[in-house]
């Protein structure tokens, strides 16, 4: 037990090999922690003990090793975007829409007219000013949210519900781009708003019948009109077109009247002319003329010697006629 | 033992940098305090600063511009409506000194904000009727869908105002400011972030949505019968308007052309008593050879001139041209 403890100390302790690892360690670690990489749509800040050193741009990029210079990577090529009242599922970026409970809220404004709407709107952005954005205020896109929801109530809150749904859209999305444009640069949160644009714009779920209603009232006066329009161009052409013939036939009327007359007196005259060369035997001839077309068309003729006319009384007419009849 | 030596100086060195030093970042200020006690000015520059080891601490304040999300809160305004207000504020500690001696963290700032706000909130909406803290501009008019509205009264258009939204919130926030001074907060803004309806009065406003809407249908489709039943009236006056004045015209055209034909006749068979007589004659002849057809038994005797001859072939002395049953 008397026996001195030999302290076995390493070879390589010995040798001096520890300070050489310490060193490699050092090395690798601050090898590793002094490059970056700046992405193409992004631009790195750079922080040297918490204070600000400089902007840099893409590519690959060193940096004082172990924490000694902090480099913050921001977005600021890419458009961003907020959605309000509604989410779509699935996007990369958490901050995009809110939580699925105040959503409901979110959308349901109160409008000019004191009515109510339901406004879905997305706001598009990108990080303008790097350093503003880090170091000016905490919390850029919350803030960016409140703003965008009270930009959007003062707007439509001085809008009636027709023009929030449906005529004033536009305009809308322009003076809360304008109005919020002013609101991000006088908070100086380092963003640039590029576009607001409305979604779906609804009256509340228990008007929205009573909406379509005067959209069906509205449709169903069109179509009355059109019908009434389609009863008077079915009628009223027509009848025109009828009241024209009328009168056309009426001139051809007056036409073949007036020739007639013209060739009836032209064929009288020529007539008469010949008639006062002969008068006599011009009456004679047209009379027998006339008569050699008249007899044949009657039936019954009876020729009766002068002296014998007293017979006519017994002649039994009926029978003639039977006579005629059986022919 | 050379090395160990400069191993033991190397972790020396580093732990009293570390002890010795803290770093402000560009987003804080730093209050040093030596047993709670401040000591010195807030160091506001960020970067690398020194500190006495172990007795002074630091403590970190935020610098930049914070927000304040107010809880939505129930009220009432001049006129009786309740509504659930959602406001929000920006703020910043402008004297970290005085912040960090009242109010040490920002979760008693909050709170403190979240009083203050409140209240007056409260007491400027209680002030103002609901169309003022909704609308902003006093001279803005609506755009109107003339089918839409016209003749529906007040429907689309904007209640008029004297404040307006802005002027409210300019209010809460004069007043909030001045209250908030005291504990080294600047108020930089406070606007409305939500107005709702409370549940009563949204039932209330969808009522009065509904009926405005049902009476502007109510109203397109009386206009539809009404216009259809223009258009039905203006067809018939259109059908009797055509049918009256062919009508006319027909009659005009006829009577002229049977007038003139009249006058041309007139004109030949009149123009001599000779003329006159042979019109008769001739007349008289054709008038028999068109009223008379088989159903006509004719009587005629040897005298009259056609069958004179049957009896003989003397000259007639008169030739009686007028035959049995004569004419007028």
């Amino acid at each position: 037990m008397n026996e001195p403890i030999e302290i076995q100390i390493p070879n390589f302790i010995r040798n001096g090999l520890i300070l050489w690892i310490v060193l490699a360690v050092l090395l690798v670690g601050g090898a590793i922690t002094s490059t970056y990489t700046v992405q193409a749509e992004s631009q790195g800040v750079v922080l040297r003990f918490g204070k600000y050193l400089k902007t840099v741009e893409p590519g690959l990029r060193f940096k004082a090793p172990f924490g000694i210079d902090k480099v913050f990577v921001l977005p600021v090529r890419r458009q961003l975007k907020q959605e309000f009242g509604f989410a779509t599922l699935g996007s990369s970026n958490a901050k995009q829409f809110s939580d699925g409970r105040i959503r409901d809220r979110e959308k349901s404004m109160v409008t000019g007219d004191l009515n109510a709407a339901e406004v879905e709107w997305i706001v598009q952005y990108r990080i303008s000013d790097p350093r503003l954005y880090l170091f000016n205020v905490l919390d850029p896109e919350g803030t960016l949210r409140y703003v965008s929801e009270s930009v959007m109530r003062t707007v439509v809150g001085d809008r009636t519900v027709d023009e929030v749904i449906t005529i004033g859209r536009q305009e809308i999305e322009e003076e809360a781009r304008d109005r919020l444009e002013n609101l991000v640069t006088k908070y100086e949160l380092g963003i640039g708003i590029d576009q607001i644009q409305l979604q779906n714009v609804n009256p509340p779920p228990p008007v929205q019948a009573s909406f379509n209603e005067v959209n069906q009232a509205q449709q169903e006066r069109e179509r009355m009109i059109n019908e009434a329009n389609g009863e008077y161009n079915k009628e009223v052409p027509r009848s025109r077109g009828v009241a024209d013939q009328k009168i056309q036939a009426a001139e051809g009327y007056a036409l073949k009247r007036v020739n007639e007359s013209l060739g009836d007196v032209a064929n009288f005259k020529a007539m008469l002319a010949e008639y006062r060369k002969a008068p006599e035997i011009t009456r004679t001839r047209l009379y027998l003329e006339s008569m050699r077309e008249v007899l044949p068309k009657i039936g019954n003729k009876i020729i009766l010697d002068e002296e014998a006319s007293q017979i006519l009384p017994l002649l039994q007419l009926n029978q003639m006629k039977l006579g005629e009849g059986s022919r | 033992m050379k090395t160990q030596a400069l191993a033991a100086l190397i972790v020396l060195g580093a732990l009293s940098f570390y002890l010795c030093t803290y770093v402000v970042q560009e987003t804080d200020q730093v209050i040093l305090t030596q047993f709670g006690k401040p000591v010195g000015e807030p160091v506001t520059e960020a970067g690398l600063h020194f500190r006495l080891p172990f007795v002074q601490e630091v403590n970190r304040i935020e610098k930049r511009f914070l927000p304040w999300d107010g809880p939505p809160n129930e009220m009432s305004t001049k006129d009786k409506t309740y509504l659930i207000i959602d406001t929000y504020a920006r703020w910043r500690i402008s004297d970290a000194m005085q912040y960090f001696l009242r109010l040490r963290d920002e979760r008693s700032a909050l709170s403190r904000l979240d009083d203050i706000l409140g209240s007056e909130t409260r007491n400027a909406v209680a002030k103002h009727e609901l169309i003022e803290i909704v609308r902003t501009s006093k001279d803005r008019v609506a755009i109107t869908d003339k089918s839409l509205t016209e003749g529906m009264g007040n429907v689309g258009t904007l209640y008029p105002i004297r404040i307006g939204r802005e002027k409210v919130e300019e209010e809460i926030f004069r007043k909030a400011a001045a209250k908030l001074e005291g504990f080294g907060i600047e108020l930089l803004d406070l606007r409305f972030k939500r107005i709702n309806y409370n549940e009563t009065v949204r039932r209330r406003i969808y009522e009065r949505m509904v009926s405005e809407r049902q009476q502007i249908a109510a109203r397109f489709r009386s206009e539809g019968a009404g216009e259809a039943a223009k258009i039905i009236g203006r067809k018939e006056r259109d059908l009797q308007e055509i049918e009256s004045e062919s009508y006319k015209r027909v009659q005009e055209i006829q009577g002229q052309a049977d007038a003139k034909a009249s006058a041309i006749y007139a004109e030949a068979y009149d123009s001599s008593e000779e003329a006159a007589d042979f019109y008769r004659f001739i007349k008289t002849l054709e008038t028999y050879g068109n009223s008379l057809s088989k159903e006509v038994s004719l009587v005629l005797t040897t005298d009259s001139p056609v069958f004179r001859l049957f009896k003989s072939t003397q000259r007639a002395k008169e030739p009686d041209l007028t035959p049995v049953g004569g004419k007028d």
